[in-house]
């Protein structure tokens, strides 16, 4: 295998092991998730018409405003005994390390993801199962989109002052085309649609995700960079 | 530049010297934290930079580290330029800071496996063994970090600073906050990589340990360099008097 695969996998490894035996960050970002579909749950009648329309945009809310805070967590350990410095002093390509950080997010994204479709099920009423494979290609693009826009942003807010507020003010306009392709073709397949009637938004979904790994690839030694 | 032999990987500077520095500024916005500094440190010697807080001698160390391009000058680390060829610079340092540049909630182990992967490293195991033997931390090496006194963490950070053979060591205040045992097992591995002909380049606010230690000395004030000497030239005393007239 190439090395620059080895390093973004072993920087992936490194992540999920230090998640895993933390459980800092998907506790946080899971619990957030929970508590912005019960609010929605107070404001919409469970199983009414209007919560069908609303249900895809409800996912997404809870799902990248939880996917904030994790991403905000990803770089803060390398910034711990200045990690991040003891990466950058290795020969290894800014682009691995880059590609392995957003493969963490990623999954970070998608196994929350997994937790919040049987919290809409419960609080929401929203009958998901039988559309459930059909959502799959939806919710990848839209959490790989999140994940790859948010992994630079993220190391580029690492050494501000604001980071917090930093963050989703650079990511969340950015988002805006693979956020409008996730929820529409979310809501049509709700809707009951076969995947051929959203294939314009998957394609919109797609090409985000190509367009922003691509150029983050390239980006990414300039953010690193003093 | 060319009358100095630096047109050529090839000539006898570069050949002899582990680093060589040209014409070095380096500003932040208005301020020049280093200005016109010119330095050869040839190859197998330890060097050591003592200067001030503020002097400029960390900006220095990660320039030639290439982590931050020069605003002016050139640095060139064995043969190679740290404007053109960064990736290979970092394959020739190693570099110790206060900072461990360690994962808490990695084991000693896990910490010097993932780094070997950053590098490329073969035979990664037998290589993580031997450094581990190194710094005395085999018996360790399953507990995590976050569990190692200060101590311990320092000694993984020197095992991680050499793991990848380097030609040259970075050092920046590595003697702080280290217990005398630690400090000891630090001294003991400069005295080791000279006698095998690698480069230590020190930065210290420890005149004795650094005239102990380094065969040519510099003194960083200011951004400028205002010595440049042999070691056999100077005493602890002197040394704290010129800098203390100069500040």
């Amino acid at each position: 295998m190439p090395l620059f695969f080895i390093q973004s996998l072993a920087i992936l490894q490194k992540d999920l092991k230090i998640e895993w035996r933390t459980r800092e960050r998907l506790g946080a970002m899971a619990f957030f998730a929970f508590l912005v579909v019960l609010i929605f749950n107070f404001a919409f009648e469970p199983a009414s018409p209007i919560v069908k329309t609303a249900a895809p945009g409800i996912f997404w809310i809870a799902t990248v405003f939880a996917g904030l805070l994790g991403l905000s967590r990803s770089f803060a350990i390398e910034k711990q005994n200045d990690c991040l410095m003891g990466l950058r002093l290795t020969p290894a390509d800014p682009g691995a390390i880059f590609l392995g950080k957003m493969l963490g997010n990623a999954i970070a994204m998608l196994i929350l993801a997994a937790l919040i479709l049987p919290v809409l099920v419960v609080f929401l009423n929203v009958e998901i199962a039988p559309a459930l494979p059909r959502l799959i290609l939806p919710i990848l693009f839209g959490t790989l989109g999140f994940a790859a826009v948010g992994t630079l942003f993220s190391a580029m807010s690492l050494n501000t002052r604001l980071r917090e507020a930093l963050l989703p003010m650079l990511t969340l306009p950015m988002l805006v085309p693979a956020l409008l392709a996730a929820i529409e073709s979310f809501r049509a397949v709700l809707a009951g649609h076969p995947l051929s009637k959203i294939a314009d938004w998957l394609v919109l979904g797609g090409a985000f995700v190509a367009l922003f790994v691509a150029a983050c690839l390239l980006l990414f030694e300039c953010v690193l960079e003093d | 530049m060319d009358g100095l032999g630096l047109n050529t990987l090839h000539s006898p500077l570069m050949i002899t010297s582990a680093i060589v520095i040209r014409n070095l500024t380096h500003r932040f916005g208005h301020f020049a934290a280093l200005q016109d500094i010119d330095l050869v440190v040839p190859k197998g010697q330890t060097f050591a930079l003592f200067g001030p807080n503020g002097a400029g001698k960390t900006t220095l160390l990660r320039l030639i580290a290439a982590l931050t391009r020069p605003s002016s000058g050139e640095i060139w680390v064995c043969g190679d330029n740290a404007r053109r060829d960064p990736k290979m610079i970092r394959k020739n340092i190693g570099f110790i800071s206060h900072h461990t540049m360690l994962y808490d909630d990695l084991t000693a182990r896990e910490n010097l496996a993932f780094y070997g992967c950053m590098y490329g490293l073969q035979n990664l195991d037998a290589r993580v063994e031997e450094v581990l033997g190194a710094v005395g931390l085999t018996d360790r090496q399953r507990d995590r970090v976050r569990d190692f006194s200060r101590g311990m963490k320092q000694r993984l950070a020197i095992a991680r600073s050499i793991l990848h053979q380097p030609s040259i060591l970075l050092l920046d205040e590595p003697f702080t906050g280290l217990d005398t045992a630690a400090q000891s097992m630090l001294s003991n591995l400069l005295i080791a990589l000279k006698a095998e002909e690698r480069t230590v380049f020190l930065v210290t606010h420890d005149f004795a340990k650094g005239l102990a230690l380094a065969d040519r000395f510099g003194i960083l004030l200011r951004g400028q360099l205002i010595r440049e000497a042999s070691t056999k030239e100077v005493d602890e005393s002197e040394l704290r008097t010129q800098i203390n007239s100069r500040l």
